[in-house]
């Protein structure tokens, strides 16, 4: 069984921002809410980095290690989804995760939260049939139902944000590193996955 | 734990019951809005008033209708990248990664990566509508043509056709561009333009007069064999993201240099291997630099100037002057780095040369693009794959619009307005040059260059003894074109209050339509996008892709074929212009009309990309190779994807394409050139034509002048055209047969026996370092009009004024005023603008797409730290940016960065919406106002235009910078 994972190659990302309206697009995600993002360090400035950032389903989630009602669920491919019928809007998981993943819609002026949202790795939520409308309108887009991967990753413009097995990424990664000769790391592979690619 | 469905398997009809499900509720956009969650400003859709409803019923999907796929291309910049859309119902429910097309490989950036927002159209205008008194109320389609051409025919009957300002654009088709070019011409005005105008006509005069043609030598893809990469004046991370994906790989695989020329440290910049920062507006000292160390160290490539290039010594004296002390006097750039550069290009080779509007939008425009041209010709760094003038044009299709005539001083495909090529045209058309002659004023005015779009309103508020032309201006017709887009706004503004009437044809209204106090004589007309209509787009590497229609065209919107057809139906001109093209319910067939190009664009070669080859193209794409675009297998073996011009000969002679161009190392057969002789054979004794260079294969292994029946005659080849080709040339040619030339022979059989002895139709010469005929032959620096460096005009001042484009130019009297009264000191920074990735052009479209929107949300001025902190000014606060002349202001965000250098800065030329402080919100028809508005730059932007194409100066101006409360 392949376990997906999500690399950004940094030394492609050119914060283009296709993987935050691709996002947008396949899973017509509201205003205010952002699944993915790119974040530049070093802005203006020799050493200026790029890199895309959402939920990067993590081997041992910090979020559902703090969620105080359990609604979050791994998938055989190493996904990690959350029953939105569940989650009670508290904003732990949001304290615990190390990239920022978790969002939420504003409901009110005093903060209220609503449910939890994040990046699904297009596959829908844990409920339900795959692809069915409620599914879509709760979730967003199950692509991985249908043997695509997130869109994000496919539009890419330079292929910088990798997904797929997290095997075959890391190879495509390796390679790409022996034929510059230089990089600047797997961002968020350790924090995410306990590991780093070894060239 | 929850209990997840066991495994993800690939399932086809997944997408099936997928979408047929979601017509309940979550892709129907009233919904989408509904929990967009609008915030202040943004007004949601419900409770609309204009427009019909019949997109929101089209939305409820049976779920036992099936989903077809459509293969279209994006709309926003010109590298083309594949779309496909997956519609059901006519509507567009899915946008998926075009992987097969050998451009894009599926990828997209932020705006082609939300294309399909477009087509929801939450903010498109719906119906035509008309201004009354200053507001805007609904019209039918009927009543707006009607009242439009009653209008024009008046203006026409009492001020002449030259009184009405065609303005058209690069987001038009091939098919539309050519058309609309056509209908100025069966109008009676050369006045037609388009964007290309503002961004890069420079470099279209700057390189055809040159090499020959007006457009990018290589490709996107080829530029992965460079070994050097310059980038000077361009920022394909934001502007071009997908061009990245091949710079990049090129980068890595070849481990190439990457240097970023530019004032801006750009997100460009950030991925080069050097990154050198030069003044605003020292581009021709910066390449003089680089060529004094090329000529220092005699690192130039001797054969290729020797065999390939004339006039090569006027410019070494030229450069002689520009030693690295002087170099770095004005552009402030050390000798050592210019040095690097120069090794680099002559070292580690092949070498190209990308621009953008850095180099283009200058006063000395052209002049740069040149002067980067002779840099690539010293160094040998032309007609070859890896190296070349890298052009990277704007807009979808700016190529195709340029090609196909959108320009003043031409008809279509560059035949220029002398009365050979007018009746060139009249042939082609089928209609009689007398009754061509007829619709002009006289034929003075038809061979005289129109008025270009950065100087309409200069036309509307002349005197009309200052003009060259019967009357000025007082009618203009906006096809697809911002209102923010030329300098000097607040003088535009005043040309458009004394217009008589105003036509904006466009998806969206934009700023033409609310930036003026306009009241009445003023129309919207809803005109599609090329999302819903059909027809071909030429890519910035010249390849043709043809674009099949995603949905028909929503709310009452109409293309472009059919709101052309029916203003020439009642302008009086239809059956004419229209002749061989067939039209159905009032839409032209745009199959047609591209027959109609292949039948009459001998000159740039777009004779032999049939819709049938081109469709071709589009569904195999798959078959093409990723650097040599080269198609294996199937109709398109041996074809060069998209057919790129020039593709000599009828689509039946089965010509490839040129993927190169001027590349000696192919025969023509397979898409090899040579310069073209295009300025003679001989200038004071010298040989213009090549010596001992050839393309592969040639029959003639020397140069050749262009040819003619007589040149064919003379090297005994003339037995070769068929009867029926001689016949055509006979006919053509009337009692001279030995004149008509490859360009004019419109049976092809010219190029065709050419093509059989391996000798280029266009002929064989040299490039030109000396273009004789420019007002600057040899690029000269001329500092810019507002310069920062007043110290710096005695020496290097701009051009003295001059008559061009039937204005005058008054450039030298307002650098010296400038200069007289100490301007600087009063605006001591430098100003220049550029794109944002998120939005396009004038940015209407952009700025009213939500996914895209929500990015950018401010308008903006990047600041140095140095400048801010002498201000007082804070990152995030507001401030004013003043401009030099007629007052103008812009309240605008500061962005303190280093980014730019000290006594510099940078603000996005997208926005629009607010003027000199006023928020114009609510002059936009309810509904259809961009969620995000912002000031315009071009409002701060100063005189000065190019003084071959009058291009505006945009680039470098002076500004001031202070917080605003």
């Amino acid at each position: 069984m392949a376990r997906v994972k999500f690399l950004c190659d940094a030394d492609r990302c050119i914060e283009c921002n296709a993987c935050v309206t691709a996002c947008k697009n396949a899973n017509e995600v509201p205003w205010g809410i952002n699944r993915r993002r790119v974040v530049t360090i070093n802005d203006g400035r020799p050493g200026e980095r790029s890199v895309s950032m959402a939920c990067m389903h993590c081997n041992d989630a910090p979020c559902a290690a703090v969620c105080p009602v359990d609604c979050f669920f791994t998938t055989a491919d190493g996904v990690v989804l959350h029953s939105k019928d569940l989650c009670i809007g508290c904003g732990y998981c949001f304290y615990a995760c190390p990239f920022g993943a978790p969002q939420y819609p504003k409901l009110g002026n005093f903060g209220s939260r609503g449910k939890m949202d994040k990046c699904t790795y297009c596959s829908g939520g844990p409920e339900g049939a795959d692809g069915s409308a409620a599914e879509f309108a709760k979730y967003g887009a199950n692509r991985m139902a249908e043997g695509k991967l997130p869109l994000c990753a496919e539009m890419c413009s330079t292929k910088s944000l990798l997904a797929g097995d997290g095997e075959i990424i890391a190879r495509i990664y390796r390679e790409r590193v022996l034929k510059r000769g230089y990089n600047s790391g797997s961002w968020g592979w350790q924090t995410a996955y306990q590991e780093t690619i070894n060239v | 734990m929850l209990i997840k469905r066991s495994h993800a398997i690939a399932q086809k009809n997944h997408l099936q019951s997928a979408l047929g499900a979601l017509s309940s509720g979550p892709l129907d956009r009233r919904a989408f809005l509904r929990r967009a969650g609008f915030t202040a400003g943004a007004v949601g859709l419900a409770g609309l008033p204009l427009g019909s409803v019949k997109r929101a019923q089209a939305a409820a999907a049976n779920p036992a209708i099936s989903v077809t796929t459509v293969k279209s291309v994006c709309t926003h910049c010109s590298v083309g990248c594949s779309v496909i859309a997956e519609v059901q119902n006519d509507v567009w429910v899915r946008q998926e990664p075009a992987f097969d097309s050998p451009i894009n490989r599926g990828s997209h950036c932020a705006k082609g990566a939300s294309v399909r927002e477009i087509v929801k159209g939450a903010r498109r205008l719906r119906t035509p509508m008309k201004l009354v008194d200053g507001q805007w109320q609904k019209i039918t389609w009927d009543t707006a043509i009607d009242e439009i051409s009653a209008k024009l025919l008046k203006i026409r009957q009492d001020q002449g056709p030259d009184s009405v300002f065609w303005l058209g654009s690069a987001k038009f088709s091939n098919e539309g561009a050519y058309l609309f070019r056509k209908m100025a011409a069966f109008w009676g005005t050369n006045s037609a333009d388009h964007q290309a105008r503002i961004c890069h006509s420079t470099t279209v005069a700057g390189v055809a007069n040159t090499w020959g043609y007006g457009a990018m030598t290589n490709s996107y893809n080829d530029i992965r064999n460079s070994k050097t990469m310059i980038i000077m004046g361009g920022n394909p991370a934001e502007a071009h993201p997908v061009s990245l994906q091949h710079i990049l790989t090129g980068k890595e695989l070849n481990r190439a240099n990457l240097v970023v020329i530019d004032p801006r440290f750009t997100r460009t910049a950030a991925h080069a291997t050097d990154y050198i920062r030069i003044r605003p507006g020292t581009d021709i000292p910066t390449i003089y630099g680089i060529l004094w160390h090329v000529f220092e160290n005699k690192w130039e490539d001797t054969t290729f100037i020797a065999q390939r290039v004339y006039g090569m010594d006027d410019v070494r004296r030229e450069v002689a002057k520009w030693t690295p002390e002087e170099v770095q006097k004005v552009n402030g750039v050390p000798g050592e780095q210019l040095k690097r550069v120069a090794y680099m290009m002559t070292h580690e080779k092949p070498a190209t040369l990308i621009w953008c509007m850095g180099a283009t939008q200058k006063t000395v425009g052209t002049a740069n693009v040149r002067a980067y041209c002779i840099l690539l010709l010293a160094t040998g760094n032309v007609g070859a794959p890896g190296t070349g003038a890298n052009i990277f044009r704007g807009h979808c299709n700016v190529q195709g619009a340029t090609d196909a005539g959108l320009d003043v001083t031409s008809l279509p495909f560059y035949y220029g307005l002398a009365e050979s090529a007018w009746k060139h045209w009249a042939r082609v058309w089928e209609v009689d040059y007398d009754y061509l002659l007829s619709r002009f004023d006289d034929k003075k005015m038809m061979e005289l260059p129109g008025i270009p779009t950065t100087r309409w309103f200069d036309a509307v508020l002349s005197k009309k003894e200052d003009l060259d032309q019967r009357n000025p201006l007082r009618a203009m017709l906006v096809f697809g074109h911002g209102g923010n887009t030329v300098t000097r706004m607040p003088e535009m503004v005043k040309g458009l209050e004394a217009l008589d009437l105003l036509v904006v044809a466009d998806p969206h209204p934009t700023t033409f339509a609310v930036v003026s106090e306009r009241k009445n004589n003023t129309y919207l007309l809803p005109i599609a996008t090329q999302f819903e209509t059909k027809g071909s787009r030429t890519a910035s590497n010249r390849s043709i892709q043809w674009s099949d229609r995603v949905v028909p065209p929503i709310w009452e919107s109409k293309d472009d074929y059919e709101v052309m057809y029916r203003l020439a139906a009642k302008l009086g001109f239809a059956d004419k212009m229209f002749k061989n093209i067939k039209v159905e319910n009032n839409v032209p067939l745009a199959e047609d009309i591209t027959r109609e190009i292949n039948r009459g664009a001998w000159s740039t070669g777009y004779t032999g990309q049939s819709p049938e080859r081109l469709k071709a193209h589009m569904a195999n794409q798959d078959k093409f190779d990723l650097v040599t675009l080269r198609g294996k297998g199937g109709d398109v073996d041996g074809d060069t994807y998209g057919l790129p011009w020039p593709c000599w000969g009828t689509p039946e002679q089965k010509h490839p394409g040129s993927h190169i161009l001027y590349n000696t190392n192919q025969h023509v057969k397979d898409g090899g050139g040579t310069f073209r002789a295009r300025f003679g054979v001989e200038r004071n004794g010298v040989t213009l034509l090549a010596e001992g260079s050839y393309s592969l294969g040639s029959e003639i292994k020397d140069g050749y002048p262009e040819v003619t029946l007589g040149v064919l005659k003379k090297l005994g080849w003339d037995g070769d055209l068929t009867p029926a080709e001689r016949a055509v040339i006979d006919k053509i040619g009337g009692a001279t047969p030995d004149t008509v030339s490859w360009a004019t022979d419109l049976s092809g059989g010219i190029q065709r026996v050419c093509i059989a002895h391996g000798i280029v139709p266009y002929g064989n010469a040299k490039a030109r370092a000396n273009a004789f005929n420019l007002p600057d032959p040899v690029p000269v620096h001329r500092e810019p009009i507002y310069t920062s460096r007043p110290d710096l005009v005695a020496k290097y001042p701009t051009m003295p004024d001059y008559r061009s484009f039937r204005m005058t130019n008054i450039g030298g009297t307002v650098q010296k005023r400038a200069v007289d009264l100490g301007v600087v000191k009063s605006f001591p920074i430098v100003l220049t603008s550029g794109r944002l990735v998120e939005y396009e052009g004038g940015g209407e479209e952009t700025r009213s797409n939500p996914w895209l929107a929500e990015l950018q949300q401010d308008m903006f001025v990047e600041i140095n730290p140095a400048d801010a902190s002498a201000r007082g000014i804070r990152d995030g606060q507001m401030v004013w940016v003043t401009g030099a002349e007629s007052n103008s202001k812009a309240r605008v965000k500061a962005q303190v960065t280093e980014r730019v250098g000290p006594g510099v800065a940078f603000m996005p030329f997208h926005f629009a919406g607010w003027f000199m402080g006023v928020d114009q919100r609510g002059k936009y028809p309810k509904g259809a106002d961009p969620i995000v508005l912002g000031e315009s730059v071009n409002a701060l932007t100063t005189y000065g235009y190019d003084p071959v194409t009058a291009m505006q100066e945009t680039k470098v101006t002076l500004c001031q910078i202070a917080t605003a409360v």
